[in-house]
């Protein structure tokens, strides 16, 4: 048993980390997941990455994957996060595009793969409805058959970023008459200027727009869009979450953000004191260190696993638990660390003179309360933090 | 990075878990704690037959060349079965002083008989108000010519009745508390002056109150450098800590497959507990929080020949992570077993009190999050 990396991994390392050094977008500086981002903004690395060929690291070297181990593409997302770089969307690459290198046929794979790993085609991901959030399968938009169309009616909501989309993928019910709500849906690409297809925003808590309402009216979509079988759509999407799931720990990124956080408590004053000399808060965010370094050796034994030719499995639901968990309290002992600066509301406060000086409080309060609000999202996306205790109940239980 | 295990490692595991579920079943394992040894003398011979006492040191002084790891899986295994045999206090810490620190002659006297299985030791380092500080000892040893007299009261000392030796702490210098004037003695449990008062401990081992009075040992006793062992010291109870750390992950493993088990069996309004949600989210729970005491056992063994801030930052941190998860599993397991779960006869109110009973040793939670704090 041995956690060291092996040379070729640290020599793979040093490549990345110069890559990134040489080619990351300066413009971009240390914004990570900042919401106020354009289009542009998100798609810089990715179209660098993709000329580089490695946009897709986990794909198959076929589809135009890296052939990465899943260690180095563990040092991959490491090395990023220490830039806190804006990294590919994962509606894309790693929701939409292996679906379609798995279960599509070759015209698609030709057509989508490469606008995905190009970054040149933005893609949102139609799932969840007002109705069905994490019963995902009592969903009700619906597609007809109509010749050589579907007909789609419905509306689905958290569409996220399919403000900028060129294209989405819907689940659509297409058997209304299936014995189980899991039987009788079919997953459609949907071209997002077709006639019908409405994107509505939807303000968060954050006051940022980052997710939509999409209403779909007559929408017509050729039947070449379906992916794989009708009505066995559900296949594919539980596919598709699996995916999602692994990566979604985040480990890379809240070790980056503790050591934000120790930075503003080494720079906040309690006292007289450095607030990270306070007993109480330094007692927090070791706590969080402690759980922070059991699910990374948590993922490197998943990662181990997969290595040895285990696919993502229900253990990825325990990361997504835990690695949402420590996002949220880190986002949240931020915020205690700014102290009072965390109220003023950032959008009424923000130059807009192009300087880099914030005009209240220090640069690194200004986001907290946004950031700490839009994490709450994280225990209720990707099927929520209950969903997947049920996930494990049944998978690993066999309760 | 490697998660593997060496085939001698899973041969070591397959026969000890062999040894544990055949021999040390529950009705035997009850007998014994109540039997006047409270323990299994013969047990411990053939652990010793078996290599095991010899595992985690290195060939030349007849071990197995091994080290944390193995510590790690014999633990884990003794955990699941709630062995109370003191391989932690013989081979981890009186083995790990002599290892680090003992002379030639020191490690040829104690060593073989360690491995051989004709000695048993005991660890003398907590005091009725030293609380988890090492260095906070009102035991003192007093260089008196060629040797040193000992006076003082050691507390709970885990293994003492069945030991032969003890392996014990004392001030040689400096002010209560120092970090330096901290030495290490091993002694003869029989010497003169030496006095115990034997009793049970709540999670079924046997312990003792310890008693020097004028004890004279010879200066050969000392182990390693006079009054420059706190870090010595440290390094053991780290390791100690990861084996103790492991045992907990074994013991908590059986706790919460015995709570699936019966949540299975058990029925209440017509269907098992087990279709409840509450009850099936609850044991998600500590089956994640089993996993994670389990990567942090990881992390403290693998750390343990780091440096030293490394070393002590990944031991406090399974110390933490690893005794909150203890306390979780246990309590939570007694919960939804119901009344069962607070019978004597029933076996998971036993793993609870074992699992209950590991926070304190060698360092509370609180203790070491505020270790974890001092190291920043």
């Amino acid at each position: 048993m041995n956690l060291d990396f092996t040379p070729e991994e640290q020599a793979f390392r040093d490549e990345v980390r110069a890559f990134i050094a040489e080619n990351y977008p300066k413009h971009l500086g240390d914004v990570g997941l900042r919401e106020d981002l354009s289009r542009e903004d998100f798609l810089a690395w990715h179209n660098i990455l993709g000329e580089k060929g490695w946009s897709v690291p986990a794909w198959p070297v076929e589809y135009g994957g890296t052939g990465w181990t899943p260690t180095q593409r563990y040092i991959w997302s490491e090395e990023n996060a220490r830039v806190n770089a804006v990294m590919p969307l994962p509606f894309g690459v790693s929701m939409v595009g292996p679906v379609i290198y798995t279960f599509g046929n070759e015209e698609q794979k030709a057509k989508h793969l490469p606008g995905i790993r190009s970054g040149d085609v933005w893609w949102c991901q139609g799932y969840s409805e007002p109705g069905a959030g994490s019963d995902l399968a009592s969903l009700k938009t619906t597609a007809v058959r109509d010749g050589d169309h579907y007909v789609i009616n419905g509306q689905k909501t958290w569409t996220t970023l399919a403000q900028y989309a060129d294209w989405g993928f819907f689940l659509c019910r297409t058997d209304t008459d299936a014995a189980k709500p899991q039987e009788g849906i079919s997953f459609i690409l949907v071209d997002m200027k077709t006639p019908g297809v409405e994107v509505k925003p939807i303000k968060l808590l954050d006051g940022g727009h980052e997710v939509n309402e999409t209403w779909l009216t007559d929408v017509r979509v050729p039947v070449e869009n379906l992916v794989g079988e009708e009505n066995k759509g559900w296949t594919y999407a539980k596919f598709l979450l699996a995916h999602e799931r692994s990566g979604i720990a985040g480990v890379a990124r809240s070790k980056r953000g503790v050591e934000k956080l120790r930075e503003i408590a080494a720079n906040e004053m309690v006292d007289g004191e450095p607030l990270i000399e306070d007993f109480e808060f330094a007692r927090k965010v070791s706590q969080l260190e402690i759980d922070l370094a059991a699910l990374e050796i948590t993922e490197l034994r998943t990662l181990a696993g997969e290595q040895a030719g285990k696919g993502p499995g229900p253990e990825s639901s325990i990361l997504k638990i835990k690695g949402t968990e420590i996002q949220q309290r880190l986002t949240e002992l931020t915020l205690e660390a700014v102290g009072s600066y965390a109220a003023p509301y950032y959008h009424s406060v923000a130059n807009d003179d192009g300087s880099n000086e914030y005009p209240v409080g220090p640069d690194y309060s200004a986001h907290a309360a946004e950031t700490y609000f839009n994490m709450r999202k994280t225990s209720i996306y990707g099927g929520s933090n209950e969903i997947q205790r049920n996930i494990i109940t049944k998978m690993i239980l066999g309760l | 990075m490697d998660f593997n295990f060496t085939e001698e490692q899973d041969m070591v595991r397959d026969g000890l878990s062999r040894l544990v579920r055949e021999q040390y079943d529950w009705e035997t394992r009850r007998k014994a704690i109540e039997s006047e040894a409270g323990w299994r003398p013969e047990i411990w011979a053939q652990l010793a037959e078996l290599g095991i006492l010899g595992m985690p040191f290195s060939e030349e002084v007849g071990g197995f060349g091994g080290g944390a790891v193995d510590a790690m899986i014999v633990m884990e295994e003794f955990g699941k079965g709630l062995v109370v045999e003191p391989f932690v206090p013989t081979v981890v810490c009186a083995g790990g002083f002599l290892k680090h620190a003992g002379s030639e002659a020191q490690r040829e006297e104690h060593l073989s008989a360690i491995i051989d299985g004709s000695r048993v030791f005991a660890f003398a380092y907590a005091e009725p108000r030293g609380r988890y500080n090492y260095a906070d000892l009102e035991t003192t040893a007093k260089k008196d010519g060629d040797s040193y007299v000992l006076n003082g009261h050691k507390a709970v000392v885990i293994g003492a009745p069945w030991a032969s030796h003890l392996v014990v702490t004392a001030r040689t210098g400096g002010g209560r508390r120092d970090a330096e004037g901290v030495s290490v003695f091993i002694v003869d449990k029989s010497t003169n002056g030496i006095t115990t008062r034997d009793y049970e401990t709540v999670d079924g081992r046997r312990a003792s109150e310890v008693y020097f009075e004028n004890v004279s040992v010879p200066a050969d006793a000392l182990i390693g450098e006079e009054g420059a062992a706190l870090p010595l010291i440290e390094q053991v109870t780290d390791e100690a800590i990861a084996a103790h750390c492991a045992e907990a992950c074994g013991a908590m493993k059986v706790a919460n497959a015995m709570t699936l088990e019966y949540s299975k069996q058990r029925k209440q309004f017509g269907v098992p507990i087990g279709k409840f949600q509450v009850l099936q989210h609850r044991m998600v729970d500590m089956y994640t929080a089993y996993e994670t005491a389990v990567s942090l056992t990881y992390l403290a063994t693998i750390k343990l020949d780091a440096g030293e801030k490394e070393r002590k930052r990944a031991a406090s941190a399974a110390k933490v992570g690893v005794g909150q998860s203890a306390r979780f599993v246990g309590q939570e397991a007694v919960q939804i077993h119901g009344g069962n779960g607070v019978t004597d006869e029933y076996a998971i109110g036993h793993y609870f009190k074992r699992l209950t009973i590991f926070e304190s040793e060698f360092g509370s939670v609180d203790h070491h999050l505020k270790r974890h704090v001092s190291l920043g």
